[in-house]
């Protein structure tokens, strides 16, 4: 009892401490969370990102005079615990804005908490088509091409194949589930004659591969659609390669040309597939080298295509700042809108109309190159040729 | 045709790998009776330490040898593991070996990212089997082959190992009778140890033999440890080849499966083992157990209501936690009203646990029901905060009405493995519905009335209905039906001789506890504005198994210290550290090995210690200072189903517990918790 009584005076008095943040005039502070100890391969590269970033843009003497200041959480891979950070880091931190987030439905949760405390949030990495349209909002902004977007950048080199009969793999979930609707819808309507005659939905990070490559393999498809990612990818290029899946077939597949599921495959790299990706070896524009070098200077590492996302997103949040002249929410979201920004991948600005950037993705097909998977005959894909137009936004997404 | 014949090859592949990951933890179980949940860590460790071994030595020796290598640098992990870690808490109630091992899970996961990198490994393929091989015109993967091979001689190796040799009939009379083996003058200590080498060497192995398969990540183990239990209840516990038998089933089901409905492997192992268990409460080929459960140390030390001064004690911190709003920020008082939602979710499991002896490895699915039928209510039927907060209770009432009539009437932990099975289809309903759930993606605002919004509203809403709920509970503990429910859980036969209806008992203890872990769910869809699937999954489970275990399993309200100091701790560290599973581990092993009764368990003891030191010297029959020194297990009454409570020697044979232990009990004795 008496243990108790002191616990609980403990956290009394624990909660009496935290209470009220100490504000220091010249900072401008932003709150940041990401599933840094669930995806540690693809968070800790985007963390380099906005690292490297936030020091680039205080050296430069921070917005408007003040420093910029990041305060960063761990939402653990789940979404209560990414609300509970998000009001942690708006209530206790006192930042004027939110940024980050990993997976689609942490994406979604803290977007919904912004919008039930009016504040500002920039989603960097979460791909789900639903935060910006069907359930956008006024306060919250994404960097990263979504879903649809990269289905349409791939759906566009995919139509180009003389294959008919599709085949698609996916991990059974919401990202899986609206990346193989996308591709399907944006296929369609280029070539008509298309018929998918399978379609097989492993649950995530437990694909039983082999059986899924007979599966497969059985309704003799000319194509094969591949979403599956992470160590489900690996099992599959494995059981595929060994069972002539792949031979004499082409594979259309998302996010394999990322560095962060790329590399782990090594020399198994799939040859020939066609892949979005992020080709960090075979960029050569003024602006990815400045950032390639002062990457590369500063962590004695390549690049992910995270480092990217984060890089962007935080120069991004100053941008917003530096125009808003503010930190008052309206003034944030009215500078956000048609903010046009410069990025290692080139121009970008984010849309008036759905709050998406229109950063792109690069396509291309996957070689091996000294036991190592690289992206080979790269294209640039600028967002805004991928997303729909103004009036197809509005039949999408809520209007206010 | 062919291909039917290929795909079947296929599935014994991938019942061969999984039959190697579950048969160790069956053989741990089997004579340990520890529900080993660190066996996914080791089988992940195994599959890490082969790939850091292949690298280095090459060709085929060197590729067999680093396996193998691994594998026994596994086992020597684990041999150390059971020296320093289990052995000081045999003698405890057997969850807390789970918790225990729960602990080291969690450490592992880290300390894997930490050495290996937290990305992906691929390591080589198996030398000689990398290619395939044509099968009535299809291709085979030569080591799939090798794996089908596999499977069988370990299963043969173990059947000789078991039955040829003089430490396999030790091993099987320790299964069925430990205490007897050990009066026969066998060092059970070293039996014990070699039996924990011996599964978490075959842990290693099978996560070493994935290697030319799949690469080494640290999600492994989390994704491996579920199925292996799960195959392990369905072939019966302690069955080796009844672990076999499911991996072979669960496999081939899988396998066709996929081919009518592509989206089945999600939830099929646990549709099979929810229909095994409903058939056949005991496993495939597992033995039906003998009488029901004994009674728990706790009956030694009666439970009492609260005395006046304690009450008081009690009352005066509610009063401080009342007035939380008035000295504490937004922040905190979410980060209160969050820990208050857990404490009535621990409480409600501790309602089952404790008092029913219930175990129930479930428990989310009564809470994320909560959440979804407010989220339903609110959302999709559009109705305003106050009717749709009953609606949450509502369903999780419905789907303890439902899934409890089939659980109570099996026991330990095949009532706990049917639980979660029933969890996991649940949220496989969530998770799929997509039209209605929205799946993954969850429903989202979900925020409560502004009559009640706000933190420091909300936070007394919370604070309200906690309370109450806890109040509840507890009186409903010390009612005549909380006494029939400690009754049947005691002794089955002397309840239902006089006339208590067992299932009917335990099954309105799984509605209401069902019912409160809804209310605790509803109010925490208000308080995230959002819900998702990850709601009725597995971690909310295992916290609130956590919660109740490091409160105290033999305590009334263990469960709400355990909540506090868990969820706080939790948040603390989530918002301080990226190392938050490290040291939450730590923490926990920690707690596990200093005070295995629980935080409040342990004060109890405290507690009594100081005040009556006089009265144990006296009493010859009470073993001096606390008798939970020396509980052992009593006989193969306790291997069959003593699998929440252990008994005591004073509890032991005495069907008056209550009776018998006033009898050996000081006169004032009392337990100090709320």
């Amino acid at each position: 009892m008496r243990v108790m009584l002191g616990i609980a005076a403990a956290l009394v008095a624990g909660f009496a401490v935290s209470n009220g943040p100490a504000w220091a005039a010249d900072e401008i502070k932003i709150g940041e969370i990401n599933s840094y100890s669930r995806l540690p391969a693809f968070t800790h590269p985007y963390r380099k990102g906005w690292q490297l970033a936030l020091e680039e843009i205080n050296a430069k003497g921070g917005v408007d005079g003040k420093k910029l200041v990041v305060i960063s959480k761990d939402d653990a891979g789940k979404p209560a615990e990414a609300v509970t950070a998000a009001n942690e880091l708006v209530e206790s931190d006192g930042v004027v804005m939110l940024m980050g987030t990993f997976f689609s439905h942490i994406g979604l949760a803290v977007s919904d908490y912004a919008k039930q405390k009016k504040i500002f949030f920039l989603a960097a990495e979460p791909l789900t088509d639903a935060l910006v349209w069907a359930e956008g909002h006024r306060y919250t902004f994404r960097l990263r091409p979504s879903n649809t977007m990269q289905a349409s950048m791939l759906a566009e080199e995919a139509a180009k194949l003389p294959a008919k009969r599709w085949a698609a793999v996916a991990p059974n979930y919401e990202y899986g589930q609206s990346a193989v609707a996308a591709f399907k819808q944006a296929i369609a309507k280029k070539r008509p004659d298309i018929e998918w005659v399978s379609e097989q939905w492993p649950p995530l990070g437990k694909i039983d591969a082999g059986a899924i490559v007979q599966a497969l393999a059985a309704a003799k498809p000319e194509a094969i659609l591949n979403v599956t990612f992470g160590p489900d990818l690996v099992k599959f290029v494995r059981e595929g390669t060994t069972r002539g899946l792949f031979k004499d077939r082409s594979v259309v597949s998302f996010l394999t040309g990322e560095p962060e599921y790329l590399d782990p495959l090594k020399g198994e790299a799939p040859v020939g597939w066609i892949v979005t990706g992020y080709p960090w070896y075979a960029i050569e524009t003024a602006d990815h080298d400045a950032f390639l070098k002062a990457y590369q200077a500063k962590f004695n590492d390549y690049p992910r295509l995270g480092s990217v996302v984060g890089y962007v997103t935080m120069h991004a949040a100053a941008a917003i700042l530096e125009k808003a002249k503010s930190t008052d929410t309206d003034k944030l979201i009215a500078a956000a809108r048609g903010l046009k920004l410069d990025t290692p991948f080139g121009p970008i600005v984010f849309r008036e109309v759905d709050h998406q950037s229109t950063l792109g993705a690069y396509v291309g097909k996957v070689a091996v190159k000294d036991g190592k998977g690289i992206m080979v005959d790269i294209k640039y894909r600028d967002g805004a040729d991928y997303l729909p137009s103004d009036e197809e936004v509005k039949k999408l997404r809520p209007q206010e | 045709m062919e291909f039917f014949v290929v795909q079947f090859l296929t599935g014994l592949a991938s019942a061969s790998s999984l039959f190697l990951a579950a048969s160790g933890l069956s053989i741990i179980f089997g004579v340990t009776r520890i529900l080993n949940f660190a066996h996914g860590a080791f089988y992940m460790l195994g599959a890490y330490l082969a790939v850091t071994l292949t690298g280095q030595w090459s060709g085929p020796l060197g590729f067999w040898g680093a396996i193998l290598v691994a594998a026994l640098a596994v086992a020597v992990f684990g041999v150390i593991t059971e020296i320093l870690l289990l052995r000081r808490i045999y003698h405890v109630p057997e969850l807390f070996q789970l918790l225990g091992t729960f602990g080291l899970t969690l450490i592992l996961q880290d300390v894997v990212v930490l050495i290996w990198g937290p990305e992906d490994l691929i390591g080589p393929r198996a030398p000689g089997l990398e290619g395939a091989v044509e099968i009535l015109g299809q291709s085979v993967p030569t080591y799939d082959l090798f794996l089908i091979v596999c499977g069988p001689v370990v299963l043969a190796a173990l059947w000789l190992l078991f039955h040829r040799t003089r430490w396999g009939v030790l091993v099987r009379a320790a299964t069925q009778d430990r205490d007897m083996v050990a009066a026969l003058g066998v060092n059970q200590k070293w039996l014990f140890t070699s039996v924990f080498a011996l599964g978490v060497f075959l842990a290693g192995l099978g996560g070493a033999l994935q290697l030319p398969r799949d690469s080494a990540n640290h999600m492994m183990d989390l994704s491996i440890i579920v199925e292996v239990f799960v195959v392990v209840v369905i072939g019966g516990l302690g069955s080796v080849p009844g672990a076999f038998l499911a991996a072979v089933i669960v496999s081939e089901l899988n396998a066709f499966g996929i081919l009518v409905l592509p989206k089945i492997s999600i939830v099929i192992v646990f549709l099979v083992m929810a229909a095994v268990l409903v058939v056949r409460p005991w496993g495939l080929l597992g033995r039906q157990e003998g009488a029901p459960r004994q009674a728990p140390g706790a009956t030694i030390h009666p439970w009492r209501p609260l005395r006046p001064p304690q009450q008081i004690a009690v009352a005066g911190m509610l009063v401080l936690a009342a007035c939380l709003p008035f000295f504490a920020g937004n922040y905190a008082l979410n980060v209160a009203t969050e820990i208050l939602i857990f404490v009535l979710f621990a409480q409600s499991l501790q309602l089952m646990m404790t008092v029913g002896g219930l175990v129930s490895f479930g428990h989310a699915a009564y809470f994320g029901l909560g959440a979804y039928g407010v989220a339903l209510a609110a959302r999709s039927l559009d109705l305003p905060m106050m009717p749709a907060v009953f609606a949450g209770p509502l369903l999780a009432l419905l789907g303890a009405f439902v899934f409890g009539w089939f659980t109570v009437r099996l026991v330990g932990v095949y009532f706990a493995m049917l639980t979660l099975a029933f969890a996991q289809i649940v949220w496989s309903i969530a998770f799929q519905w997509v039209e209605v759930t929205g799946g993954d993606n969850g429903i989202l605002g979900v925020w409560p009335a502004s009559a009640v919004g706000g933190a420091t509203r909300f936070y007394w809403l919370t604070f309200v209905v906690a309370v109450a709920g806890v109040i509840c509970l507890r009186i409903l503990t010390f009612s005549p039906f909380g006494y029939a429910l400690r009754a049947v859980r005691d002794s089955q036969l002397r309840a239902e001789a006089i006339g208590i209806d067992r299932l009917r008992v335990q099954w309105t203890a799984f509605m209401i506890a069902g019912t409160f872990a809804g209310t605790a769910g509803a109010l925490f869809a208000y308080l995230k504005g959002s819900v998702f699937p990850d709601y009725l999954a597995i971690p909310y489970s295992v916290d609130a198994l956590v919660m109740v275990l490091l409160g105290g399993i033999e305590t009334v309200s263990g469960a709400v210290v355990g909540a506090v100091v868990y969820k706080a701790l939790a948040i603390w560290l989530v918002s301080q550290t990226e190392f938050s599973k490290l040291i939450l581990g730590a923490v926990i092993v920690g707690l596990v090995v200093l005070a295995p009764e629980g935080i409040v368990g342990y004060l109890s003891k405290l507690a009594r210690r100081i005040k009556w030191p006089l009265a144990s010297k006296r009493d010859p029959e009470r073993p001096a200072g606390s008798s939970e020194k020396i509980m052992r297990p009593d006989k193969e009454k306790e291997s069959a189903v003593g699998f929440a409570l252990k008994p005591s020697p004073a509890g032991a044979g005495s069907g008056g517990v209550e009776a018998g232990s006033q009898e050996n009990s000081p006169p004032r004795m009392t337990k100090a918790e709320p």
